[in-house]
């Protein structure tokens, strides 16, 4: 059946990517937890991504809160329900909005990174230039990446939580004119300690998965400058796609009962 | 035709060397000896495998078939860990030199020191600005990064990172490809220079028959996946093979065939 036969190859290309990318995971997770490690590569990389993302993550979630407070507003004015306001706003920015934002943001600027940089060390030899010289590029560049991306994106999304809130809070006050105190004791009193939780196990997660595709594949490019770019382009596009269905994942694992 | 040196261990022994990409066939049955102490030289055409040759030993690249003994160990399919034992045993100069961009020079020259070794980085600091120093380079270089420096310069901070954990077998890819002459003379002499100093075993691979004549005791012809002539250096141009005398001579008629196509 030549309708059949596409199909096919495409799911085998599939199967073998899947396999390709669960083999990659697993090797980088075995140098990642066996010594040696790199204390110096994984400082520089817990900078890169923590430190040198919270201008854009702070941002994103100080305008994300403040739309939140702001829409709220409008839709639950219209059956009285403008006491939730505060309830809305930090339950959806610790549960979805900062770990799902802060990962896709930092997706864009330090996946790409990860992967035109590592993508650019492939192809003029800096990699075979790290096995001649006895290290295991794995474990100098992959690990401490994986390392760094799992442990900086659950502080940079804490970050977002507070400025998140912080967001809403400006406009339900200062624009909306409600009781700070009331805004603040309606925000505590809805908190629980999973909804907090739940947010910072995704961002683990997709802290993870944004280093494993920065690093997948730059690893694997070739053909030059517009090998480099391709990788690039597709570190972005599927640590994108990974974090919003693993987002589903953890969620129906959260919350799904 | 032996492309052994007398001995019964050689440093390299290469066997029945086969390694393929897709149906492109690259390496077929090459057989090459390195002796210890000794400088061979393979020459070839674009594309005729000798990079591939290389990676093959580093473990770069896995062959499909033959083996790779260093020092009488078969290296060919070992994991991990003993790769890298039997890889402090290397040192290499690639043809883009390969510096680390994020590093500054002395840090490059120093990397294997610190990595491979375990030295202590103000040590390893000291050595590596002797080893820029024995390749022409002054202090004044170390804090740059290789950004900053010249192709010859590149290809000389390169050098010294090669020859820095003191190898006993270094590899030199196209070491004066992209240099102009002078320049080009000058890494022959550093390459010569540093292999007699270490003692070191050397396997250069290069399209410039200048520079093949400087450095190599031995010359290699790599031709059809097979090594198809090797002798002593002087011997090259009396060889008496019609592939070698249309490449050392760099004429576009005769036995061999440029593939356009890869």
């Amino acid at each position: 059946m030549p309708i059949l036969a596409p199909i096919g190859r495409g799911v085998l290309r599939f199967l073998e990517i899947a396999g390709r990318l669960a083999l990659f995971a697993l090797q980088g997770v075995t140098h990642a937890v066996r010594p040696p490690f790199f204390p110096r590569e994984i400082g520089k990389q817990m900078v890169e991504i923590g430190y040198y993302s919270l201008p854009v993550v702070g941002m994103t979630a100080i305008f994300t809160g403040m739309v939140l407070a702001l829409q709220s507003y409008t839709g639950f004015s219209r059956f009285n329900a403008e006491s939730a306001i505060a309830t809305v706003v930090v339950l959806s920015i610790t549960r979805e909005l900062a770990p799902v934002l802060a990962g896709l943001m930092v997706a864009g600027r330090i996946g790409a990174a990860m992967a035109a940089e590592i993508g650019t060390m492939r192809v003029t030899e800096q990699i075979d230039a790290l096995v001649t010289l006895s290290t295991n590029p794995f474990k100098y560049l992959v690990a401490p990446r994986l390392i760094a991306g799992t442990l900086m994106l659950p502080c940079l999304v804490l970050v977002a939580d507070v400025i998140g809130v912080l967001g809403g809070y400006i406009i339900a006050v200062y624009k909306l004119g409600f009781n700070p105190a009331t805004y603040i004791k309606n925000t505590w009193d809805f908190l629980k300690t999973i909804d907090l939780v739940s947010g910072l196990v995704k961002a683990g997660v997709f802290g993870f998965l944004v280093s494993l595709m920065g690093c997948y594949h730059g690893y694997n490019s070739k053909g030059g400058a517009q090998g480099v770019g391709q990788a690039t382009t597709n570190a972005v596009v599927s640590a994108s796609i990974l974090i919003l269905a693993f987002n589903y994942v953890i969620t129906a694992l959260f919350f799904g009962a | 035709m032996d492309t052994s040196k007398t001995g019964p261990t050689p440093k390299v022994r290469i066997r029945n060397l086969h390694k393929r990409f897709g149906k492109k066939v690259v390496l077929e049955g090459l057989d090459l000896d390195l002796g210890a102490g000794e400088s061979v030289v393979i020459i070839g055409g674009s594309g005729t495998g000798k990079s591939v040759l290389l990676k093959c030993i580093l473990g770069l690249l896995e062959p499909e078939d033959g083996s790779i003994q260093v020092d009488g160990e078969e290296v060919v399919g070992l994991p991990e860990a003993e790769r890298e034992r039997v890889n402090r045993k290397f040192g290499m100069l690639f043809q883009g030199a390969a510096l680390f961009d994020s590093l500054s020079v002395w840090r490059n020259v120093a990397f294997g020191l610190i990595q491979a070794k375990g030295m202590r980085p103000e040590q390893a600091r000291i050595i590596a600005l002797q080893k820029l120093s024995q390749v022409g380079l002054g202090s004044e270089v170390s804090e740059l990064s290789p950004a900053e420096l010249s192709g010859g310069m590149k290809k000389r901070v390169a050098l010294a990172r090669a020859i820095a954990t003191e190898p006993e077998i270094i590899f030199f890819d196209e070491p004066t490809t992209g240099l102009d002459p002078i320049m080009g003379d000058v890494i022959n002499d550093l390459i010569v220079q540093c292999v007699h100093t270490l003692g070191a075993t050397a396997l250069s691979i290069t399209h410039d028959m200048q520079s093949a004549r400087k450095i190599a005791h031995r010359i290699a012809m790599l031709y059809g996946g097979r090594i198809i002539w090797a002798g002593p250096t002087n011997e090259i141009a009396h060889s008496g093979n019609d592939y070698v005398d249309q490449f050392i001579h760099g004429r576009a008629e005769g036995p061999i065939r440029m593939q356009v196509r890869a």
